[in-house]
């Protein structure tokens, strides 16, 4: 999963790098780093990262933090970052449409978020876009999966995004 | 290879027209090494040690619909006639593949090279044809049956030796192309733009091979036996036509400025052979309009390579033909 965080640090050199050692200890992959290098009244400035870590792994991260002395001001996830837009094609409405969506957003880790329909007659196929977002590539990966399943399940037909087409 | 090339050819439909009347053109304009010592259709067989005149012959075929002989027949040809090189474009059953397995395996046998355009052949039995090709130290080439004019098993077997395919992905198919592009730009059902498709002599009465994907497959398959060599057949294969696709899923995905294509897929590494429909944004290189044919290759030293053209029709078949018989005069001694 990924979060951000908000850390606070001394303004001395190497602390920079002192400060983001343990994130690659603990399995973390940094994303970003912003430093803004502008010392408070006390000393110290602001770093704000944001890290890919496996959720398990986060408390460590913590820990790791607290015995190098740096704070931690703010912790956020951030969940749904990674995306992919697929069509479904076939009598969506009528094999439980509330269903198809519910087995990708009760997963945990992936939600359908919008979802474009067009239902032209009753015995024609509706046809739907829908965004399926995720905590990461594997999740993502995972609930394409699920959706693929249940398509077949339900006889819909499913388009997706050319893979490496980007 | 000695300096004159005779050449029969098998079938006087669009492609075999095409064929000959080229060669003809070349005798006459370029002074080149081949001479047409035999012809057949489907009802008649020529045989002239010395050349056939074409033109006289075209004149025959016009009038009473026989380009030779009624009493021989293509297979006669096939075995006894005099030739060096056997262009097969013969009608045949692409699932059956008869009967151009036959007239590749006899004309093989006799020590003649072959240029085919039939896809049955290749697709269901390549290992075999090309193992009785080597016993007999002859060339077999198919550059006709994938991808019309565009040169795609020409530049994977030798123009980039060297490199590793990591992916393969084509427009194989002219008529699902031709139909996704008109449901797209002008919004028509897809049963309107297979009836345009029909009138236009893009799709056949019978279009089922086309919208189910099994032409595109077939040329999967023919792409992952010879070029990558899997040893799969049809029912290996993933295959997901484009008969249900709905001029509303056309328009979804322009919103988001992309659009759908039939998309053939080869990635090794991954052991994947499938065709099916998939989103692509409009300005992918794979996008391309009506009933032209796109192939995008992925490798690792000269990165990701397009190749666009025409998939069918009677002179850019001719073309891919013409440069497998080239291919075999210039690499046989």
């Amino acid at each position: 999963m990924q979060v951000s965080m908000k850390l606070s640090l001394r303004d001395a050199p190497g602390n920079l790098v002192a400060a983001l050692s343990p994130i690659s200890a603990t399995g973390g992959n940094i994303k970003a780093v912003i430093h803004e290098h502008v010392p408070d009244a006390q000393g110290n400035v602001v770093v704000n990262v944001v890290v890919e870590i496996p959720p398990h792994q986060i408390q460590a991260l913590k820990d790791a933090f607290a015995e190098n002395g740096i704070t931690i001001m703010l912790l956020g996830e951030e969940r749904l970052v990674c995306q992919e837009t697929v069509i479904l094609i076939g009598h969506l409405i009528h094999n439980d449409l509330g269903d198809t969506i519910d087995r990708v957003d009760k997963t945990g880790f992936a939600e359908i978020t919008h979802m474009t329909i067009a239902m032209p007659r009753i015995e024609i196929s509706s046809s739907a876009q829908l965004v399926v977002q995720a905590t990461g590539e594997a999740e993502l990966a995972q609930a394409i999966n699920i959706l693929r399943e249940v398509a077949q399940t339900k006889g819909f037909l499913m388009i997706t995004p050319l893979e490496g087409a980007t | 290879m000695k300096s004159q090339v005779r050449i029969a050819v098998i079938g006087l439909g669009a492609v075999g027209r095409g064929v000959v009347t080229t060669l003809e053109r070349m005798q006459r304009e370029e002074d080149s090494p081949f001479i047409i010592s035999a012809i057949s259709d489907s009802k008649s067989a020529l045989i002239a040690q010395d050349g056939i005149d074409v033109a006289a012959m075209l004149a025959r075929k016009a009038e009473n619909g026989m380009c030779g002989d009624p009493a021989l027949h293509s297979k006669d040809i096939v075995k006894d006639a005099p030739y060096d090189i056997l262009v097969e474009a013969s009608p045949t059953d692409v699932l059956s593949a008869e009967p151009a397995t036959e007239y590749i395996k006899t004309a093989l046998s006799r020590g003649a090279h072959v240029v085919t355009s039939n896809k049955g052949p290749i697709a269901l039995y390549y290992q075999e044809l090309s193992a009785l090709a080597r016993e007999h130290a002859v060339s077999l080439r198919y550059e006709a049956t994938v991808a019309g004019a565009i040169p795609i098993l020409h530049v994977l077997e030798h123009d980039l030796t060297g490199n590793k395919i990591h992916a393969l992905y084509g427009i194989l198919n002219g008529t699902c192309n031709y139909i996704l592009t008109r449901m797209s730009e002008e919004g028509l059902t897809y049963l309107q733009a297979l009836e345009e498709a029909r009138k236009l002599g893009y799709a056949e009465a019978d279009p089922s091979a086309d919208v189910k994907g099994t032409d595109a497959a077939t040329k999967v398959v023919i792409l992952a036996n010879t070029i990558f060599g899997k040893s799969i057949s049809l029912n290996d294969m993933s295959i997901t036509g484009i008969d249900n696709i709905t001029d509303d899923a056309l328009r979804l995905a322009a919103g988001h400025d992309s659009t759908i294509r039939l998309i053939g897929e080869i990635i090794p590494e991954k052991n994947i052979y499938r065709v099916s429909p998939h989103i692509l944004p409009k300005s992918h290189p794979l996008v391309v309009n009506g009933s032209l044919n796109a192939i995008t290759i992925k490798t690792d030293l000269a990165g990701d390579l397009t190749f666009i053209g025409k998939g069918a029709g009677s002179l850019e078949t001719t073309s891919a033909i013409i440069s497998d018989i080239f291919y075999i005069v210039k690499h046989t001694r």
